[in-house]
């Protein structure tokens, strides 16, 4: 049994101490925004935030986490869904099949958070996620509509 | 309109109204039944529901899998039914009602950039209809002409008498109206819904992790199920030690599946995928062990210059002008296996019992799921049920049905338990039905002027068709194989005119299953013809575009396109230094697509892609702004596929098992893309996959212009382009 705070919850996880982060969310917690892409760090499908860092939570284990971290899924990035990144998805209609979309803005989020002005160098080096439909271009508009909100 | 279903049906799909009713999904209840009863909202007709509030629901046959398909697919249906845009939303009928209802939907079936251009028709016919019965209700109410009313924004009107009311208020008396014999639909030119750049109505979900993919599907009592299939393609299973792991946290069963495959059903799908990864398995590895990608290309290569082949194309006699030629041109190209890697990897959930089955799942052809269903199940068509869900992606990868089969087998060895069968990604990659394999030998044959007086183009590789659907061979050639090279015809015609011309293909099919995959043979065909295109003009020495030109003078709709992308990326203009551009065109799923494309290549060897314009003729644009993310994101397809991805081959089975050895493009490698929609109005076309064939060519030619080096085998990674 492993302790964990998600989304400002501190939540009782009975999980297998190497169960990666993403699978006790996933199917423990039953918060499933958060998706399997890869399970082997690639894609961040998986991109959750812990203590505000943008983290692979397939990566890391159950095991490995304190109850005092702050875990944010994608469920619980604004209450209203009104990140100004998700705005600006919404505006700039960035998602197709919108499977990679949680981690995409889990990770611009943080990005933001840090850099509330970042550069086409910063999104590049943040942003490494996979997207097979394609909506690149459309990430770094809405990154860059976002920053200017 | 009311609609018989045969009782059994009926009570069958009340009971799955009510268990499917108890759970929270994306997912559109069975509602023939519930609409008879009134608990439901009167449904005009097959394609228009309306509700007491004015809601409209537009039901949607084909699958989004984020290629905008329902959206636009509703904005057409809105058109003709004068609906008020805001008010409009969606939902799937199931396959089971479709088959119950005559097929009333007609195909289910979502490939080929398909979606809209197959469909337009009828269902722009089904909201017209639908508005000639709702002005028809409120012509009856008010005892007065139905032509002298008129619908628009959802409200109708009688001008004589200035009276008005809306769909909400006359949709149940509609309903029971009789259809109307003759519907006109508007022209294009006066759409208002159609045509515009509407937001597309499935994105809100998307943002917020509120949508239901079928990875995400929760029922209760649901368990999970992990799968291995022989990794050898052919082989199957010899033997495997249960007891080794039925006691490890959360199995409940261990159950083969078929004759090549073994599931673990666990609580969690991640107990399910740890004790697999701990079962011992044995395997009986068939006939194909041996095969690797050394003997693959070498079965290949004998193709390339064998005697039989079948002829997709010919004119003249190409083999005596290529004997005869002033100066004679050859190059053989390959392109290798790719997986389609989906982002959401393959799953179905199936609950069976005696009496039925059901199963949800993503997939592009609900029809074929529902097939599959009705065939593994071991149940007759009206006692199965299929679901659809969102896709995370599709690609052609879930047209096939393979997933559903192997959720049913497992779901009948535990009888009315329902199960989720979720692949791991290196299950997903190494039990792909991949893009075909092949190589061609392209020979031409300049006169003296330069002109190219002669063609042979011989194809040879594997045959989508014969690994996926046999009986549509024709004599054993495959039809699909000359995609973008047929003669002439609405589909997919090749562009130039050449007087000695001679497209065969000798079929060689390894053991490896060949699938559709985005853009199909077109990807390959248009590298093999706009890459040579070049060469030719090079030995030609004449410029590539202008060299095209001479040859495409009874094509207008393929240069028309060329030109924009020529002109859009400033051909025959100075370049940025350092920046070197590529040209090329093709016709492919009923649209016309040409793309330019910036490329800078370092002393290392290092490749940057600028800038890529694309100029596209799908005939007919439904949501531009859609089809310009369609655009977008085939270059993300198509240059991720030319610059890394590979599927190789070792011992009968894939070695790429996952995004580390099978990498995309990202974010950092994006070039910015300017697409030109230039619909010509006079034909529907399709706007998924045409573009992707146009981007590797004109990245390739443009890396020729700024390397002298042609690559002609892909991968590019493979390829060394440092300079010498
Ligand atoms: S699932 Fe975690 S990075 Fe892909
Ligand atoms: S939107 Fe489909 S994978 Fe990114």
């Amino acid at each position: 049994m492993a302790k964990l705070t998600v989304n400002g919850k501190t939540i009782d996880v009975d999980a297998a101490p190497d169960t990666p982060l993403l699978w006790a969310i996933r199917e423990q917690i039953g918060l499933t925004g958060t998706k399997y892409g890869c399970g082997v760090g690639q894609c961040g499908s998986c991109t959750v935030h812990i203590d505000g860092e943008a983290v692979r939570s397939c990566s890391i284990t159950v095991g490995s986490l304190k109850a005092d971290q702050k875990i944010v899924t994608i469920e619980g990035l604004s209450p209203t869904h009104s990140h100004p990144i998700q705005k600006a998805w919404l505006e700039l209609e960035v998602p197709q099949c919108g499977y990679c979309q949680s981690g995409m803005i889990m990770a611009a989020a943080a990005l933001l958070a840090k850099k509330p002005k970042p550069t086409d160098a910063d999104i590049d080096e943040a942003m490494t996620n996979i997207c097979r439909c394609g909506t690149y271009n459309r990430v770094r508009a809405g990154i860059k509509l976002a920053a200017n909100a | 309109m009311t609609h018989a279903l045969d009782v059994s049906r009926r009570t069958f799909l009340k009971s799955s109204a009510v268990a499917a009713g108890g759970f929270t999904l994306g997912f559109s209840v069975p509602f023939g039944e519930a609409a008879a009863q009134g608990v439901l909202p009167p449904e005009v007709n097959a394609w228009v529901v309306v509700k007491p509030d004015d809601t409209v629901i537009v039901r949607i046959a084909r699958s989004e899998m984020g290629q905008g398909t329902l959206t636009g697919l509703a904005q057409l249906v809105a058109e003709e039914l004068e609906a008020d845009w805001s008010k409009v939303t969606w939902e799937y009928p199931t396959p089971g009602q479709n088959v119950a209802r005559n097929r009333v939907w007609k195909n289910f079936s979502t490939g080929g950039s398909r979606g809209i251009r197959e469909s337009h028709q009828y269902v722009r016919e089904g909201g017209a209809a639908a508005r000639m019965m709702l002005v028809q209700a409120a012509a009856n109410e008010w005892g007065v002409p139905a032509a002298d009313c008129k619908a628009a924004r959802s409200t109708i009107t009688h001008t004589a008498s200035g009276r008005s009311t809306t769909y909400g208020k006359v949709a149940a008396a509609a309903a029971k109206l009789e259809p109307p014999k003759e519907v006109k639909l508007k022209d294009a030119k006066d759409w208002a819904i159609a045509g515009k750049p509407l937001k597309r109505l499935d994105t809100v979900d998307k943002l917020s992790g509120k949508q239901v993919y079928g990875a995400d599907l929760k029922l209760p009592g649901m368990l999970n199920a992990a799968i291995k299939d022989c990794p050898v393609f052919g082989g199957k299973v010899a033997s495997f030690d249960a007891a080794k792991i039925e006691k490890m946290p959360g199995v409940r069963k261990v159950v083969k599946v078929g004759e090549s495959a073994l599931a673990v059903v666990a609580d969690t799908w991640w107990q399910a995928k740890t004790a697999l990864d701990a079962l011992p398995i044995v395997w009986d590895e068939g006939p194909h062990a041996k095969v690797s990608s050394e003997t693959i290309a070498a079965m290949l290569k004998e193709g390339l210059d064998a005697e039989q082949a079948y002829i997709g194309n010919k004119a003249g006699d190409a083999k005596a002008a290529i004997a005869s030629a002033a100066k004679k041109v050859e190059a053989t190209y390959s392109y290798p296996y790719q997986n389609h890697a989906c982002m959401e990897p393959m799953n179905a959930t199936a609950l069976w019992t005696a009496e039925k089955c059901e199963v949800w799942c993503p997939t592009q052809n609900g029809e074929a799921a529902f097939a599959a269903t009705v065939e593994a199940s071991g149940h007759p068509a009206p006692k199965c049920e299929v679901y659809k869900l969102h896709l995370g992606g599709g690609f052609g990868r879930r047209g096939m049905t393979d997933y559903v089969r192997q959720a049913v087998a497992i779901a009948k060895q535990m009888p009315g338990t329902p199960v989720k069968l979720l692949w791991s990604r290196e299950e997903d990659m190494l039990h792909g039905r991949y893009h075909p394999i092949t190589m061609a030998k392209m020979t031409g044959a300049l006169d003296a002027q330069g002109n190219l007086v002669g063609l042979h183009m011989r194809i040879s590789g594997q045959s989508i068709l014969a690994s996926v659907n046999p009986q549509a061979l024709q004599q054993g050639r495959d039809p699909v194989t000359f995609q973008g090279l047929n003669p002439s015809g609405p589909e997919a015609s090749f562009g130039y005119t050449i007087p000695n011309l001679l497209i065969d293909h000798a079929m060689r099919n390894p053991h490896v299953p060949a699938g559709f995959w985005r853009g199909v043979n077109l990807n390959h065909n248009a590298i093999y013809v706009e890459c040579f295109m070049d060469e030719l003009a090079q030995a030609a020495g004449v410029d590539p575009l202008e060299f095209r030109r001479r040859l495409m003078k009874s094509h207008p709709k393929h240069l028309a396109v060329l030109e924009a992308a020529a002109k859009g990326i400033g051909w025959g203009t100075p370049a940025p230094s350092g920046i070197h551009r590529g040209l090329c065109q093709t016709m492919g799923f009923g649209s016309y697509v040409a793309a330019g494309a910036e490329v800078s290549v370092d002393a290392k060897g290092a490749i940057k892609i600028h800038r890529i314009v694309a100029a596209t003729n799908p005939g007919h644009v439904v949501n531009p702004d859609q089809v310009a993310a369609q655009v977008e994101g085939s270059f993300v397809y198509g240059l991720s596929a030319m610059l890394y991805q590979e599927c190789t081959v070792k011992n009968g089975r894939i070695v790429e098992e996952n995004f580390d050895t099978y990498p995309p493009l990202r974010m950092d490698e994006m070039p910015k893309v300017e697409s030109i929609l230039m619909p010509s109005g006079d034909f529907w076309g399709g706007g998924g996959e045409p573009t992707i064939a146009v981007a590797a060519p004109a990245v390739l030619n443009a890396i020729f212009a700024a390397t002298g080096k042609r690559v002609r085998s892909l991968p590019l990674k493979n390829a060394d382009l440092r300079r010498a």
